[in-house]
């Protein structure tokens, strides 16, 4: 399938970031009409390679040739103009527009001359014509906002086949699809490959790549690890040359046992997020038991984790440790009664990323650092230099700004502030997000020690290898709805994505 | 402290500058006047500042100051209030005020320059309205001493104000820079979803801080009834909460919150009142007065950007370095 001259070919590029080398001489070439897969474990360099690619960020070194051309991309609109489209895995649409104006944002078709009038009637005809090519079945008149996350999405491929682009670059595309609509993005992915049109598709979904990929490229640590031709991916192949070793040796950490004792551990009676008022959550996390959580991007997770720990309002919950029940209204009552929250977003919830290490570690606890509310800077520092050895926080001094340490240290610092005080419940949401394989490890190290100590540990977690590794026990959430909880010896990829996708009831 | 450093010597040299051109920027007389302007104006910039620092501002400032000076008189003068209660009152009103800013802000999510905003407008009418319009005064009524020695009076040759401004400073500074409350209200300034993940109740330190803000407010309000000694409502104060804005901005405070010291609002405060001198003193055309404090400042602020975003350069290949080895 591969052209004589492939349409592109990325050579030894290299980016480093403050604190992390993300890309280390990698390439890739991709044919005319070719699905090549890029795959790799969180942090491995997907993203950067292709924020590269669609001239978000620059490279420190390598070469870029389109059509076997040298080729400079400094802004998105260059790699526009050469053809390269890009999908994000966070949507960028703008909801404050109608469905049309995003699918023509920036190349809005114009009438009435030097006075650039919006030509209307052409972007909704065209639109429209262009949401059906997706499958997409609603006026394009409709405000974006009132969209599904899954709509969404496939207005960011309509937009990306308007502009007629030769290499289509698509980011975790079915992350928030449930199957029916995963189905179809894969017929049009198919599509485009028919009609010649390149595509670069990220996944963790290793049997949407086993279906769809002429060529997967494996990435790990920021270097290339290996290539595998169409016929003979299969998802062991490709799990093995993405983790670089055996991944029982991951996931080598004591468990639990598994069985949950009344009124032992931490329990969660009829829980009703904001966002999905109509379902109700409950289930319990045994002392020192993993209780994974699993289920596509917006199942509502995150909510039932930001409502436990309060900081976002619950309609209705009964939260219990140890038999008694708990009055949570803020998050300081969580931190009193020794429950704590790691969330999703480190830059923007876990961290300060201005404060230096020192005062982020110290944030939550200042009290114990303090006397009459005056801090006393030693203590502190010393509690801060503690809590660093203690699990490893790389970073030459606590004084550094949060801000300059790499995803997995950042985590680690997230984590500390805990650790000065002696956590009962900790809830993980998605922990080991844009972190390298080293640093992921320490931090499943560090969760099941947690759990070896007796402390009720809930991971939220859309890495599928993760949440089967780690957990004693997973619930799998699907739109707001707690659709099972499975036990080990049901822990299957399969069974996590049937109740993920709400196909089994 | 380096980012004080900057605008500490663009101080100097104005001082050495005016001083060069015009000596009599160094007479006793002059540097007394300009300590009194400094403290007066310093008092309550630092309650702006510290409201900046939440990620707020306050507009409302000089037309509270408006309307506690009128209000002062009327308690005094005409409705022959004991001078105590009449302060307690000034006070007590401005934090009640200033309470109800913060609420508004933190309970109903409204945005701080809106709020004050139509406190800035409310106060400013309500002053107007209760005098009628008339400018209000304290004539001979006995028993003010102490408030005009406050207002007028020296300390060792030290005007009053400047000592009462570096009593606040000092305590201020060990609040901001050594306390709790501190460290809370620049967590919440810089990021207040990550201060209340982590337990910080973000809410009371912003409500906190507009009614401490409303204290100083107060404070300097006192202070300006008593140096002016005759209250027009509908200019007494009059864009005060402007040189609160400037003094704290070129002092390092940053409007995105989170950022800003004691010193370095102590220091925009003498700036913003030298620069008034020298427009003065060097005989420039009063009406060029705020032109020449839009330009220092513009010049301060970007100066300070710059060395800023060096400084974070440089900490980038620091790290850089030591990830490399």
């Amino acid at each position: 399938m591969t052209a004589s001259t492939p349409i592109l070919e990325m050579e030894g590029v290299s980016k480093r970031f403050p604190g992390v080398v993300a890309l280390d001489q990698v390439s890739l070439t991709v044919g005319t009409g070719e699905i090549v897969a890029l795959i790799g474990e969180n942090g491995a360099g997907k993203s950067t390679l292709m924020k590269i690619l669609g001239g978000a960020i620059s490279r420190d070194a390598g070469t870029v040739k389109i059509d076997g051309r040298p080729v400079e991309i400094r802004s998105p609109r260059e790699a526009s103009a050469l053809g390269i489209e890009f999908i994000h895995q966070e949507l960028s649409v703008l909801d404050n527009l109608d469905v049309a104006a995003n699918i023509f944002l920036h190349r809005e078709p114009t009438t009435g001359g030097w006075l650039k009038l919006i030509d209307r009637k052409r972007v909704y005809r065209e639109a429209d014509e262009l949401l059906r090519k997706t499958g997409l079945d609603l006026p394009s008149r409709t405000p974006l906002g009132q969209l599904s996350l899954a709509q969404q999405q496939l207005v960011e491929i309509a937009r990306a086949l308007g502009t007629g682009a030769r290499i289509i670059i698509m980011d975790e595309p079915t992350s928030s699809l449930t199957l029916t609509e995963t189905r179809r993005l894969l017929e049009i992915v198919k599509d485009l490959r028919a009609q010649n049109v390149s595509v670069i598709y990220i996944s963790h979904r290793m049997h949407e790549v086993e279906e769809i990929a002429d060529r997967a490229v494996v990435l790990r640590d920021g270097k290339n690890a290996g290539e595998i031709a169409g016929g003979e991916i299969t998802h062991e192949r490709m799990v093995r040359m993405m983790v670089g070793r055996d991944l029982k040796e991951f996931f080598k950490g004591p468990r639990g046992n598994g069985t949950v004792k009344a009124n032992e551990g931490f329990e969660v009676r009829r829980l009703r997020t904001l966002r999905y008022p109509q379902h109700r959550i409950s289930f319990n996390v045994g002392k020192g038991e993993v209780l994974g959580f699993a289920g596509l991007v917006g199942a509502g997770r995150s909510e039932v984790a930001r409502a436990i720990f309060g900081v976002e309002e619950a309609i209705e919950s009964e939260v219990a440790l140890n038999g008694q029940t708990l009055h949570i209204d803020d998050p300081q009552d969580a931190i009193t009664h020794g429950i704590y929250l790691v969330p999703e977003d480190r830059r923007l919830n876990g961290l300060i990323v201005d404060f230096n290490v020192r005062e982020n570690i110290s944030l939550p606890n200042l009290d114990s650092y303090s006397s009459a509310k005056i801090i006393n800077r030693a203590k502190e520092a010393k509690a801060a230099l503690d809590a660093c050895k203690a699990i490893n926080i790389k970073t030459p001094t606590p004084e550094m700004r949060a801000a300059n340490l790499s995803g997995g240290n950042q985590q680690k610092v997230v984590l500390a502030k805990w650790l000065t005080f002696s956590p009962r419940v900790l809830i993980f949401d998605e922990p080991t997000r844009g972190i390298d394989v080293g640093a992921k490890a320490e931090i499943y190290e560090l969760i099941r020690k947690l759990a070896a100590e007796g402390v009720s540990v809930i991971v939220i977690s859309s890495e599928m290898e993760e949440v089967l590794g780690l957990s004693d026990r997973i619930a799998v959430m699907h739109e707001g709805r707690l659709t099972g909880i499975l036990e080990r010896a049901q822990f299957s990829e399969e069974a996590v994505m049937r109740l993920a996708t709400g196909t089994d009831t | 402290m380096k980012k004080e450093l900057g605008i500490f010597v663009l101080l100097i040299v104005l001082c050495i500058i005016v001083s060069a051109i015009n000596p009599n920027f160094l007479l006793a007389i002059n540097l007394q006047n300009l300590a009194r302007q400094i403290g007066a104006f310093g008092i309550f910039s630092i309650g702006l500042g510290l409201v900046i620092i939440t990620g707020g501002i306050e507009l409302s400032v000089g037309s509270m100051m408006a309307l506690l000076g009128v209000l002062l008189s009327m308690m005094l003068t005409e409705w022959k209030l004991g001078v105590v209660i009449a302060v307690l009152a000034c006070m007590g009103l401005a934090m009640l005020l200033s309470l109800g800013h913060g609420l508004l802000i933190t309970r109903l999510n409204m945005q701080p320059f809106i709020v004050t905003l139509c406190g800035l407008l409310f106060y400013r009418g309500l002053a107007r309205f209760i005098t009628k319009d008339e400018t209000k005064g304290f004539g001979t009524v006995a028993g003010l001493d102490f408030l005009r020695f406050l207002a007028n009076g020296n300390l060792l040759g030290i005007p009053m104000p400047f000592v009462l401004l570096i009593i606040i400073s000092a305590i201020t500074w060990v609040a901001l820079h050594r306390s709790v409350y501190g460290r809370y209200l620049f967590a919440t300034g810089r990021n207040p979803e990550a201060a209340r993940y982590a337990g910080i109740n973000t809410k009371q330190i912003v409500t906190l801080t507009y009614v401490i803000s409303g204290a100083l407010t107060a404070i300097s309000g006192i202070i300006f009834a008593f140096y002016t000694n005759s209250v027009s409502p509908a200019n007494h104060g009059n864009a005060y909460e402007l040189y609160g804005i400037a003094a704290a901005v070129l002092g390092g405070c940053s409007l995105r919150g989170g950022e800003g010291s004691v010193v370095g609002i102590l220091i925009g405060t003498a700036l913003l009142q030298v620069l008034r001198n020298l427009v003065n003193l060097l005989g420039i055309p009063s009406s060029l007065d705020f032109a020449v404090m839009g330009a220092v400042i513009l010049i301060g602020v970007m100066a300070d950007q710059i060395f800023t975003e060096r400084r974070n350069r440089r900490q980038v290949a620091v790290m850089r370095e030591t990830t490399a080895r």
